[in-house]
């Protein structure tokens, strides 16, 4: 009788994982990417939106996925039907805004892990692909944004709507062929309505979770940046980990999970007891049903959109045409795919980098909010010169680069990091 | 470390207040209504004052008789007798007896009011129903100064009695002097007196708080155990932490 396989003996799991094992690299997933994934020790503050903006993924596509039972992704009864979960659906409400604050939280995490970068010098080689895998997740992020918003059917959602995707409309020559074929209508109707939803639940939120997964491969893969801008890697002990590198898990996953739940309680806070934001997650105008005849005193995107749109407006028409706004408004974005290139600086962390650095990155910053703040008023008064302005900063930041961090000063990098927080 | 982060999170409140602040200049500082969607006497007091003054033109499409009695604690006896007046069947919402064709009386269908707490504002509300005066000039003899050219006729003036208009003048664009609306006065006395007013509008405000999301109230009292279970997870999240990061140094 032939004995029967120990594997006990070869120090792999038995059992299940065992079964498991023989046939998917289970616990050799495990390993690699969780248990035996070095991270720095000193992951600060800054290094929570990553998981966060992880966490509410999951969010958005749980409550999204309830949410699509019960809603009708038709123009005759879209609005009726978001109403319907609201007082009909056993705990609908929970689910709706979940799910709506759960877009706005999105956004927030992704601009604060996108200004880690840019504190800490996290897309400088060699994270270069890692960093451009995150800025098509952050278009994707936004075009999901804007197609769910639609979704709703309220008078803003489709103004809204009518507004951006006309924005297609000032390019040269395909502009009215263009606009015409993404709202698949001669007018944002039942159609545009139709294919949003689609978009909305399958095409986009299926590329989202690939570029995550890319994301986080090109991430394991290089190993994660740290406050220091330090490569831990240059210097292993004698099994050939990082001296300042400690096991994801279990120092990242409690660690992550004290974090995930300070998140909770701002998130919930926001869910229970003020789920419009004053009208910036849930805007007034989006109770009462899309009338195409009838126009918002105010059309403003979401909060999230308005720094971008701020920069739309803040470009005049030139020769006849709106075209130049739209360009200036996707330059914004595309600008940030070359910032790997554009930063020359010797060093990558703030801590170690000059006086220029600094003052660059606090002008950008405060530009950004402002834009931000003009996008959400009226163009009237002082909004448009401040808009121009910072319009003007937001892109010196980016396009001056290349000088300022070359003949910035910097002070020396330690060998190793330092402290932990 | 410590100072950098706190200086950060700082930054961010500053940038979030700062955003708060723009989006709240938006709607115009009306004054306060003082209704409280927790008071359920003044939702009741709210539901029969629709249903007997509003409902009438108004729909309340989304909401459903039943669940309205629910919510507000009324007996379905009383809710029969005394609220429902289009309808015999308890799970019908508040549909109003307008004809298709109202538009030809009032130049406008009247609204449904579902969401209009949420579309406007329960203190929106709350100034409408107080800011109607007499204007010979409009076809019910009345406009509103919250909302001049108003469809609808002044439907409590029984009740408020009629209110007149206060002009000021000041001088416009080219510094001629014109007559300016800045509010409006008491004229004739209603059957309720002024605060009894007061108090029959902010209920019907409150009602509608209430219509636009009927678990407003709920959601609010849940939230307080919601928090307090994220809470008390934060803390063992925080001491769970601690303990596996004592071997880091």
């Amino acid at each position: 009788m032939a004995a029967a396989p120990d594997s006990t003996d070869t120090g792999k799991p038995g059992g299940l994982i065992g079964w498991i094992d023989q046939r998917f690299p289970l616990t050799q997933l495990w390993k690699t990417q969780v248990a035996e994934y070095y991270a720095p020790k000193n992951f600060n503050f800054w290094y929570y939106f990553g998981v966060l903006a992880t966490v509410i993924l999951a969010n958005q596509l749980v409550t999204g996925i309830y949410l699509t039972m019960s809603y009708k992704p038709s123009s005759a009864e879209a609005f009726s039907s978001v109403e319907y979960i609201m007082r009909d659906v056993d705990w609908g409400w929970l689910i709706r805004y979940m799910h709506s604050t759960g877009a706005s939280a999105f956004f927030i995490a992704i601009y604060l892990h996108m200004f880690r970068s840019l504190l800490y010098g996290s897309h400088r080689k060699p994270r270069e692909l890692l960093w451009i895998f995150g800025c098509v997740i952050f278009v994707l992020l936004m075009a999901e944004a804007f197609l769910g918003y639609v979704l709703p059917w309220g008078n803003m959602s489709y103004w809204g709507a009518q507004v951006i995707v006309s924005l297609f409309g000032s390019l040269p020559v395909i502009g009215g062929a263009l606009v015409e074929w993404i709202r698949g209508d001669y007018v944002i109707a039942d159609a545009t309505l139709n294919r949003f939803f689609a978009l909305h639940v399958a095409a986009v939120p299926l590329a989202l979770v690939f570029l995550v997964i890319a994301h986080l491969m090109a991430l394991h893969e290089v190993g994660s940046n740290n406050p220091d801008g330090i490569e831990i890697k240059n210097l292993k002990d004698s099994q050939g980990h990082p001296l300042d590198g400690i096991p994801f898990h279990p120092y990242y996953t409690v660690k992550d999970t004290m974090g995930i739940a300070a998140f909770l309680v701002v998130f919930c806070g926001v869910i229970f007891f003020a789920p419009a934001f004053g009208g910036l997650f849930l805007e007034s105008p989006n109770f009462e049903p899309a009338n195409p005849l009838q126009t918002p005193p105010h059309i403003a995107p979401v909060w999230y959109f308005t720094p971008y749109y701020a920069m739309l407006r803040a470009v005049p028409s030139l020769a006849g045409t709106q075209v130049w706004g739209v360009l200036v408004m996707g330059s914004a974005i595309v600008v940030l795919f070359f910032l790997p290139w554009l930063d020359r600086s010797p060093v990558k962390s703030i801590r170690y980098r000059g006086p220029i650095y600094k003052l660059a990155l606090a002008i950008f910053s405060v530009s950004f909010i402002i834009l931000g703040v003009c996008g959400l008023k009226p163009p009237t008064g002082i909004y448009p010169l401040l808009a121009k302005i910072c319009t003007a900063l937001y892109f010196a930041f980016f396009l001056l680069m290349p000088w300022y961090t070359r003949i910035d000063s910097v002070k020396p990098v330690p060998e190793r990091v330092t402290g932990h927080a | 470390m410590r100072k950098h982060g706190i200086l950060m999170v700082a930054a961010i409140v500053l940038a979030g207040s700062a955003m708060g602040v723009a989006s709240a200049e938006e709607g115009e500082s009306l004054p306060s209504s003082g209704a409280d969607i927790k008071d359920v006497q003044s939702l009741q007091r709210g539901a029969r004052n629709y249903m007997n003054y509003c409902s009438g033109c108004h729909s309340l499409k989304y909401v459903r008789y039943n669940r309205m009695a629910k919510d507000l604690q009324i007996p379905e006896s009383e809710l029969a007798a005394n609220l429902m007046f289009t309808t015999d069947k308890p799970f019908d919402p508040v549909i109003s007896s307008m004809p298709s064709d109202a538009e030809t009386w009032f130049g406008k269908q009247p609204p449904d009011l579902s969401l209009i707490a949420r579309s406007r504002s329960v203190d929106y509300i709350y100034a409408y129903l107080k800011d109607y005066y007499v204007d010979k000039a409009r076809p019910w003899g009345v406009n509103n100064l919250l909302l001049p050219g108003t469809a609808m006729p002044a439907v409590l003036s029984d009740l408020q009695g009629l209110q007149k208009p206060v002009f000021k003048n000041e001088p416009d664009e080219h510094g001629s002097a014109t007559m300016v609306l800045v509010a409006v006065e008491p004229m004739s006395a209603g059957a309720l007196k002024p605060e009894e007013y007061d108090q029959f509008v902010r209920d019907i405000a409150n009602f509608l708080d209430y219509a636009g999301e009927p678990v407003k109230a709920k959601r609010q009292s849940m939230g307080v155990f919601v928090i307090l279970f994220a809470l008390v997870f934060f803390a063992f999240a925080f001491l769970l932490k601690k303990e596996y990061w004592k071997d880091v140094h």
